[in-house]
């Protein structure tokens, strides 16, 4: 058997979200170069704030500045940053302990070298050329060196409301396609359609799922079929989406193919999205990369019997 | 309270796959198999199915719903799904039983780690307004955690080291390891820094696989094995989510889910159970080993990790549960008499389970 086919999927999403009262607070102070915390019933001073209290639940009070200097409590080094992480060249992170605050803040520490971090190392804060209210307002930590971080870092400045932070997150996979499902993308490329009969039922998956959902059992027969079948069931598609290839309004089907035992979606194309109907018959209009899409054959409508066990 | 005991477990290899697609059907249909096959069992005699799976791994939305096709769910089955590793599934199996609800349940965890830079998809699991936004990777927070640990003098990079060459020896008599062999102590240490001060063998490689434990309530257990795993308790708590608030050198959460677990078997038992003969503990890091062996009170007499535990093989969202049944598997083999469970979940041991399983 071929090796199944793999191929890089690339996946990214803005994640948005809104902020309760307490972070508000905290981004909007960050947008102005001012570092939060939280006192807690018993006392302790969290920084980043808690938005409600680890030992009693109430929400905080009003919140306390803290920093913008700090204390290393712990770090680990890393040599080859990461998409996405706060430095380009080797870092450390750390477990920073802000001044006026007893809990830690995790962030990044610029120190140039591992030889040059160590537990107890004092930080401040070098705070990002643009601030939109984020965490990463603070584009990480670096050693203080003496100088005194309250006036390098400048004063701190107000600044609107912020109620909402966007994070993109941005994850890539090396994905792989199962033994049937490469045989049938395969089988596309020669226009022909493979699927796969269950040993045990004798049902026909196309595309193969290499297992069959009834019975749980590997299908390894491989049966290729017809580019003709039945529409079982339909929509149209009329709203306008990011990315969106074929311009609304468009028709999305559930297409039957003749000998299969499950249907597929696919595109209609080739008439008016008011012709299309259950039961209409089509045929695979094939483009270089596969199908590109089923257009009515002509022929009479498929009787309701014929695909009713596949709705 | 009605008994429950593990009868049957099977795990795949752990292996980096790039044959099988994150589905998980087909790591899971061979080791179905294998459990009915052992069990005498098959997929109508399960009223509960549940799974751990993650579709940060899949890099899809409810990519859990594919590894149905595994079960084979015509007529329809009881099934449900947890976002996490699947030895809260065998939790959530384990109250469908008590509850009346089933009588034999099985629980499936599959990840396909290898299919995404795993130390870096696990940041999402972090809180997503004020640390996950750093892409902070799990290796490097593990590493924190560490850090502490040395400079507190709980530990050395030695003992880290010595954890790992034991884990790798034990693992020879494990055909499912990803990693074993004999290796000595200062030849590890010798070794370059993966996120100083994790060296390569003090984390968990990077795998693909599944596993599978099937339990059931007691006048089906005695007919499906000759010598159950009985629960005699079945525990899971969790520390906070503020990594900086958390103290990282104590695992109030492991020690909490191991004392309630101790204090179910006492109630059951009208006295405190003696000691644990075999631990297979969910330590991803060497120095979270030490730090569970702490928290769950395990005394030197105590085995740990005889599979050479997660350090030698971590499937992610199979391999706690795999914990469970490699530690059902040592009282149904006869091997020991009381066993313990582990498994964790989040950053930095945040949340652990504990399953204390025995011969009755």
């Amino acid at each position: 058997m071929d090796h199944p086919l793999r191929a890089p999927l690339e996946i990214e999403f803005d994640y948005t979200r809104s902020l309760g009262p307490v972070l508000s607070e905290f981004m909007t102070a960050l947008a102005g170069r001012r570092i939060l915390g939280a006192r807690g019933a018993d006392g302790r001073v969290h920084a980043p704030p808690f938005e409600y209290d680890p030992v009693g639940s109430a929400p905080p009070g009003e919140l306390t500045e803290v920093g913008p200097e700090g204390t290393v409590v712990s770090w680990s080094w890393m040599p080859e940053p990461l998409e996405g992480q706060p430095l380009a060249g080797p870092f450390a992170w750390a477990l920073i302990r802000l001044d006026g605050a007893d809990t830690t803040m995790l962030h990044a520490v610029d120190a140039g070298s591992a030889a040059a971090m160590r537990t107890g190392l004092r930080v401040r804060t070098r705070w990002a050329a643009s601030r939109v209210g984020s965490i990463r307002d603070i584009a990480c930590f670096e050693p203080c060196h003496g100088v005194n971080a309250a006036e390098e870092a400048g004063a701190a400045e107000e600044a609107g409301a912020v109620t909402g932070t966007i994070t993109p997150v941005r994850l890539s996979y090396m994905h792989t396609a199962s033994p049937g499902e490469s045989a049938y993308l395969r089988g596309l490329a020669d226009h022909r359609l493979l699927g796969q009969r269950c040993g045990v039922c004798g049902h026909v998956y196309v595309p193969p799922r290499g297992t069959c959902p009834a019975d749980g059992v590997p299908t390894q027969e491989e049966v290729e079929l017809p580019d003709t079948g039945t529409v079982t069931t339909f929509c149209v598609v009329n709203v306008a989406y990011p990315g969106q290839r074929v311009t609304p309004p468009y028709v999305a089907a559930a297409v039957l193919l003749d000998g299969a035992d499950i249907a597929f979606q696919h595109l209609i194309l080739g008439c008016e999205p008011s012709e299309v109907r259950m039961g209409l018959r089509v045929r695979a209009v094939w483009s270089d990369s596969g199908i590109s899409h089923f257009a009515p054959t002509g022929e009479p409508d498929a009787a309701y019997e014929t695909y009713a066990r596949d709705l | 309270m009605t008994g429950v005991a593990v009868v049957g477990f099977a795990q795949t290899p752990c292996r980096v796959r790039e044959d099988v697609t994150t589905s998980g059907v087909e790591m899971l249909v061979p080791i179905f198999a294998e459990v009915f096959r052992a069990t005498g069992l098959t997929k109508a005699d399960i009223g509960f199915w549940c799974s751990g799976s993650s579709d940060y791994l899949a890099g899809r939305a409810f990519s859990f719903v594919q590894a149905v096709d595994a079960i084979g769910a015509v007529p329809p089955a009881m099934e449900s799904h947890v976002e996490m590793d699947a030895a809260w599934a065998l939790y959530e199996a384990w109250v469908k039983i008590l509850t009346g609800e089933a009588e034999i349940a099985l629980a499936y965890g599959f990840g396909k780690s290898s299919g995404a830079q795993l130390r870096r998809v696990l940041a999402l699991q972090l809180d997503p307004y004020l640390v996950a936004p750093l892409w902070p990777d799990s290796v490097s927070i593990a590493a924190l955690q560490a850090r502490l640990g040395l400079d507190a003098g709980r530990w050395t990079e030695k003992d880290m080291a010595t954890v790992a060459a034991r884990s790798q020896t034990a693992a020879q008599s494990n055909p499912q390891a990803q990693v074993s062999g004999h290796v000595t102590i200062s030849e590890l240490l010798e070794r370059p820094y993966v996120a100083e001060p994790l060296r390569a063998h003090d984390c968990a490689p990077v795998g693909d696989g599944a596993a599978v434990v099937i339990i059931a309530a007691a006048d089906r257990a005695r007919e499906l094995c000759a010598r159950p795993a009985w629960i005699t308790g079945f525990e899971h708590r969790i520390d906070s989510g503020a990594l900086g608030a958390r103290d990282l050198l104590a695992v109030p959460s492991a020690t909490a889910a191991g004392l309630a677990c101790a204090a179910r078997a006492a109630g059951a038992h009208g006295h405190r159970p003696d000691g644990i003969d075999v631990a297979e503990l969910h330590a991803p890091f060497t120095h979270q080993e030490l730090l569970l062996r702490a928290a769950l009170r395990l005394g030197d007499g105590v085995d740990v990790n005889p599979s050479g535990g997660a350090l030698c093989g971590n499937p992610m969202f199979a391999a706690g549960l795999a914990r469970i049944g490699m530690a059902a598997r040592a009282v149904m083999s006869g091997r020991a008499g009381r066993t313990l469970g582990h498994a964790t979940s989040g950053p930095a041991l945040q949340q652990n389970l504990v399953c204390v399983m025995e011969a009755q």
